[in-house]
């Protein structure tokens, strides 16, 4: 009985410090009052603020359009590069797994300069256009590597099998291949998308001086003072994310269930 | 069967890198037939059948299906159906959906379609499988799918890659009924690939023996099992006595020292033959009644027959015999002329084909 409370205290324990700060951000966002120590009573006041603030808004459609747009995009890329790799003989197939992995891993800062530079040295005007390509870039390497591990898994006869039946082979990938492997490239989809919504450091390099996705808007904004709609604009992006996870994980359960009703 | 040749390989060369697969191969399939393509792995059998799917482009040679070349064309236009080794069913459809696959891709109607899926999980035994799902099925029955998923479209040939060897014993066993039973009902051709020898008797019309990308020998079950022209053929098929032996003339061998009588002609004064014995037709007699002496070595109770080695003459004798004799007797050998079968020594090029590991 005491080992089964210990257990329950400690996860409870965990789980208190992973998502105390969330918590707060939560409180403080409906709290009627400036002061970040003081309850001030329940408000929507900074939503309805949040709202009315143009340039976060606009802000906020920017990321929302680069990260769906940067996510499809590296999702076609990335899934077309990840069936290439797989089918490459095994030396090669090693090192382009390598290459690949080797963005993830780069700092962000040294992608987000040489991105910058890159674009500066070939007299790109940096902009709108200059994240997008940018974010697709470093969103690549996150659907490869979870498209990867569904080919692999993949019996390496079924597209043989419906080439067999009389399928041509872009018929085969589209009703056999791609539904197979299609759980890993909806992850590779949704990483990416996340990818791009939470990054900073590489946006802040390759932007320009005229368009701000939420990261940049909040650090401008957070040189001049912490207004509390950034509370409020940071729970409703925990809240989507939130959405988007349960929505991605009832899916995958769906898929397990083995008889079909028709 | 009929004697028309519905695929002709001729002069197939296939090779991977340095690694010669198939040299320079040469083999026809008549209509209705079940042929086997039997040898060990690596021996070139699933990449010959591969070539006849269009799987695989040779590197030479022709393939031609009833009289007409086929060697370039796509398997999607070939018109010969595939059961894979892993079943390969596609795991998003139902079962229905997977068999009606190819017909939907011809443009069937759906009374068609419906008709067809109904008439092959009939014939397979799986009646009233159509809603199910392919990983709710067990091993056998996800291979009669593949088969039914096949069959539907009403191939000339049907080609199959170590169909069952995915399956436990007592499976292996009933499906083999199935699949000669699903070859007579169908009336095609089925083109059979497998390691198993057991299989390969049971269920063809022809077997063909591979080993290291050539065609040990071709013939049927009876003619490989009773007449193997070479060492390989008998040590693959069945286990044997392999004896180097002196042909001394017509009808007379030496073997290990002493004559034996035998059937065989024609193959001229004292020349180095091998000589395969099946442990089967081997009589322990008498010491004195036999034609040569030995001591019984080891002992197994087999089920079906003891599996004894006697030892004679310097070699170990393998003799399978419902009789028992005990270890450390003395016993005689005894074999009917017409039991030894005489084989020529490998040839130069096939010489390291044949070459046994023993």
């Amino acid at each position: 009985m005491v080992k089964k409370f210990i257990e329950r205290f400690y996860v409870g324990f965990i789980l208190f410090f992973l998502y105390a700060p969330i918590i707060i951000l939560i409180i403080l966002s409906f709290n009627n009052s400036k002061s970040r120590s003081k309850w001030g009573g329940f408000t929507l006041h900074w939503y309805k603020e949040l709202f009315k603030n143009e340039s976060i808004m606009n802000a906020l459609y920017t990321t929302l359009i680069i990260a769906l747009a940067s996510a499809f995009i590296a999702t076609l890329i990335g899934t077309a590069a990840a069936i290439a790799i797989n089918s490459m003989k095994k030396t090669p197939r090693t090192i382009m797994v390598a290459i690949t992995n080797i963005p993830m891993l780069n700092a962000d800062i040294v992608t987000g300069i040489s991105l910058m530079l890159l674009f500066v040295a070939m007299r790109y005007t940096l902009g709108f256009t200059s994240v997008l390509i940018s974010h697709i870039t470093f969103n690549i390497p996150y659907v490869i590597l979870s498209v990867m591990p569904k080919l692999k898994q993949l019996n390496p006869h079924t597209f043989e099998a419906a080439l067999d039946l009389g399928a041509s082979p872009v018929y085969a990938f589209f009703k056999v291949i791609l539904p197979d492997i299609f759980p890993g490239v909806l992850t590779g989809f949704f990483l990416a998308f996340t990818m791009s919504l939470d990054d900073f450091v590489i946006t802040h390099f390759t932007k320009g001086p005229e368009i701000n996705t939420l990261s940049t808007k909040i650090y401008t904004e957070v040189r001049k003072g912490i207004k509390p709609e950034i509370y409020a604009l940071s729970t409703l992006m925990f809240i989507a994310v939130l959405l988007l996870l349960i929505i991605v994980n009832r899916r995958n359960a769906e898929r397990k269930e083995p008889i079909r009703k028709m | 069967m009929t004697d028309n040749k519905l695929i002709d390989l001729v002069n197939i060369t296939k090779s991977y890198g340095d690694n010669i697969v198939l040299d320079e191969l040469n083999l026809y399939i008549r209509e209705n037939e079940f042929l086997t393509l039997l040898g060990p792995s690596g021996c070139g059998k699933t990449t010959t059948l591969r070539i006849i799917g269009g799987f695989e482009n040779p590197d030479q040679g022709q393939v031609i299906f009833e009289g007409k070349d086929i060697t370039k064309m796509a398997p999607n236009e070939r018109q010969l159906n595939t059961v894979f080794q892993k079943y390969a069913l596609f795991n998003h459809l139902s079962i229905a959906e997977n068999i009606a696959f190819g017909l939907k891709i011809k443009k069937k109607s759906k009374v068609y379609i419906d008709d067809k899926i109904k008439y092959a999980l009939k014939l397979v035994n799986l009646d009233g499988f159509e809603n199910r799902m392919p990983d709710s099925l067990s091993g056998g029955q996800q291979q009669r799918i593949a088969i039914a998923r096949a069959i539907v479209n009403e191939p000339k040939v049907l080609l199959l890659d170590e169909p069952l060897g995915a399956l436990d014993l007592k499976l292996r066993q009933d499906m083999q009924y199935e699949l000669i039973r699903l070859k007579n009902e169908l009336g095609i051709t089925f083109i059979y690939v497998t390691h198993d020898q057991e299989e390969a008797l049971t269920m063809s019309d022809t077997i063909v023996v591979m080993n290291q990308g050539y065609i040990q020998q071709i013939g049927t079950p009876e003619d490989i099992y009773n007449e193997p022209q070479n060492a390989f053929v008998a040590d693959f098929i069945g286990e044997s006595n392999i004896l180097p032996s002196i042909m001394i003339e017509d009808k007379l061998v030496n073997i290990l020292g002493t004559n034996f009588a035998c059937v065989d002609t024609g193959f001229g004064r004292n020349k180095p033959v091998d000589v395969v014995i099946r442990p089967e037709d081997i009589d322990l007699v008498k010491p004195d009644e036999g034609t040569i002496k030995g001591v019984v070595t080891s002992l197994l109770f087999k089920g079906v027959h003891y599996e004894m080695e006697v030892s004679a003459h310097g070699h170990d004798w393998l003799v399978h015999s419902t009789d028992l004799a005990a270890v450390g007797s003395e016993v005689g050998i005894l074999v009917d002329p017409f039991d030894i079968q005489i084989m020529n020594k490998p040839e130069s090029e096939d010489e390291e084909a044949v070459e046994l590991e023993m």
